[in-house]
């Protein structure tokens, strides 16, 4: 009776998860009429629109990454150096995105930088796609950081740091050689995460007019039947991917080396 | 007289209240190994950090070949170090490890593998090049650290305590070889260590540190021999503390338990009456009298511990008490508690402390 319960309890939680995603996979296959086809995927795959936005999420999600380890790595870093003191505060700042919704983000960017602002960046394509980059990287800080400081305390910064600076290395050379390949897993799967949330994100790219994957996939479900279940599929199937992958480079981490103490 | 290699010039160091330096100066020829021997919170690594330049210091100057280099960040001092966690970076191998000064200064590649070679042949890892350090023991990972730190050629090397993390048996036998390469290499070394034995060893110069001060500086000779100060002396080695009485300032007699004992060394102007902080090794005291030994004193022996070749027995000589040493001897039974007898030592093996 007592290894009945928590078979039950886990027999409940895969059918609440499990369920809806073969019925929505079941769905999607069901575009020709009284047989499984791909028709749907094929549909979507084929789409203009869907390569065109799909593009455009995936360059804006590595530009989102590229940004957001240049912001994180080098905060996370000093913050652990020189500043641990004001960590719980920085912890408090990179939560934030979190409690305050998107839509708020968004709204306060387009009052700071619309194009009667001091620095219009939605008065341009380039600039909308670099506020959308900032908005990107603000979402997915809880995780970044999160990933990067959880990296860090594997390893014994203060120590390190000393020791390439004995051998000469300045800051960049220390952070680049020494610091950054110790945590890149870390760094890896806060950049999946980034890649995950970039790729489904909506009320940015909607509200800031961008042709990104989230409002194709809002544009699709509104009106067609069987691409949007489709598409969704693809969704979890990259999103699944992203996680794998987590898995997989964390198992080439650097093996940090038998701790004298 | 030439001007010293590294100069260290009345430096100070406080975090806000607290001194944790107080006016250190130190003058190290080239070539020299001096080791900074103390307990833990006397300043000791403080000092280091500021020769490395990882700690600026409140007051006072650090000089290297000549140069002010006070000022200088750590990664223009051109010093080496070897830390007590080894510090070797995780994502490189040991020949990377190795070579990683060397990459940083812009050394050609060749020239840099020729050195790294060199290096790894020198610590006897030379197999060992492409293991990463978490596949090594602590005592190939500091030997590595070592050779990384020294790759570089520094102009001075600092051991900030690199062999309290390895057990025992390595310990010893990486003293050594920390010694040997450093005398090969002819490179000024600062060493940091609370362990006595290790100090004693390796040194060419001691500085025992005590509150932020350097108590006394000596070689190793003189710092055990003779040490200056009541905490030298409890530092270093096992010793027995006495009070003694002077009784006649003129002939040099001082009263230690019921005897008097006519001292060799100054008494710093002591008057009758005064009581001096005396201190005596226990290999300095024989039980019994002994021919050469000009001092004995009689008591009465309080403690006898028999540890296999040795016999530790203590002896109550008044209010105060000394422990020695004897060889034990099958033929003659171990001397019994609460036996009377004649402690017997050289006079000029008393010493005086301040």
């Amino acid at each position: 009776m007592r290894r009945l319960w928590p078979w039950l309890a886990l027999a409940v939680g895969l059918i609440y998860f499990i369920l809806p995603l073969l019925g929505m996979t079941e769905f999607s296959l069901k575009m020709r009429r009284g047989v499984y086809s791909f028709d749907a995927y094929a549909k979507v795959l084929a789409d203009p629109r869907f390569q065109e936005t799909f593009t455009f999420s995936v360059v804006m999600a590595l530009a989102t990454i590229l940004f957001g380890v240049l912001l994180v790595v080098p905060t996370a870093y000093w913050v652990r150096l020189k500043l641990p003191r004001l960590r719980p505060y920085i912890e408090f700042v990179t939560l934030l995105p979190l409690v305050i919704p998107a839509i708020v983000i968004v709204f306060g960017y387009i009052r700071l930088y619309n194009t009667s602002s001091w620095l219009p960046l939605t008065g341009s394509a380039m600039g909308t796609n670099i506020l959308l980059i900032f908005g990107y990287a603000t979402l997915s800080l809880p995780y970044m950081y999160r990933a990067v400081d959880t990296g860090l305390r594997t390893i014994d910064v203060a120590t390190l740091t000393e020791a390439a600076q004995s051998l000469g290395a300045g800051w960049v050379t220390i952070l680049a050689r020494v610091i950054l390949p110790n945590v890149l897993v870390a760094v890896l799967s806060g950049a999946f995460v980034t890649f995950a949330i970039v790729l489904g994100e909506f009320t940015m790219a909607a509200l800031l007019n961008r042709p990104a994957f989230g409002p194709y996939m809002q544009l699709l479900g509104a009106n067609r039947a069987y691409e949007p279940a489709a598409l969704a599929v693809i969704a979890f199937a990259i999103t699944w991917g992203c996680m794998a992958l987590i898995q997989i480079v964390s198992r080439f981490a650097p093996k940090a080396p038998v701790n004298p103490h | 007289m030439s001007d010293p290699f590294l100069s260290i010039q009345n430096v100070r160091k406080s975090y806000g209240d607290v001194t944790v330096v107080k006016d250190f100066s130190l003058a190290v020829e080239q070539g020299e190994f001096v080791s900074f021997l103390g307990p833990s919170g006397c300043g000791k690594t403080t000092m280091l950090r500021i020769v490395a330049g990882f700690e600026e210091p409140s007051a006072g100057n650090v000089m290297i070949g000549g140069q002010d280099v006070t000022g200088l960040r750590p990664n223009q001092r051109n010093i080496g170090m070897v830390f007590q966690s080894y510090a070797l970076f995780p994502n490189m191998t040991v020949a990377q490890n190795v070579g990683f000064g060397l990459k940083v200064a812009g050394v050609p590649k060749a020239e840099a593998a020729a050195r790294v070679d060199e290096m790894l042949n020198l610590i006897s890892l030379p197999q060992l090049g492409d293991r990463y350090p978490y596949q090594l023991s602590g005592g190939q990972q500091q030997r590595v650290a070592l050779a990384r730190a020294m790759a570089g050629k520094p102009q001075v090397l600092l051991l900030d305590e690199p062999l309290s993390a390895l057990d025992a048996k390595v310990r010893v036998s990486l003293r050594d070889e920390i010694r040997a390469i450093q005398k090969a290499a002819g490179i000024t070394t600062i060493f940091v260590t609370h362990d006595q034995e290790e100090a004693l060893s390796m040194s060419d110069r001691i500085v025992v540190m005590h509150g932020g001060m350097a108590e006394q500086v000596g070689t190793p000779f003189e710092i055990y021999n003779r040490p200056t100060t009541k905490f030298v002396a409890g530092f270093v080695g096992t010793l027995n503390m006495l009070d003694g009485t002077v009784t006649d300032p003129a002939t040099g007699a001082v009263r230690i338990g019921d005897d008097n004992v006519v001292m060799k060394q100054s008494l710093n102007g002591a008057k009758a009456g005064d009581t001096l902080s005396l201190a005596l090794r226990p290999e300095a005291i024989s039980l019994g009298k002994q021919p050469g030994r000009d001092a004995s004193i009689g008591g009465t022996i309080s403690e006898v511990s028999f540890l296999g070749s040795v016999i530790r027995v203590r002896v109550g000589l008044g209010k105060d008490a000394v422990s020695l040493d004897t060889f034990n001897n099958p033929a003659a039974p171990p001397p019994r508690v609460g036996e009377k007898t004649e402690i017997s030592f050289s006079s000029a093996d008393l010493l005086v402390l301040h």
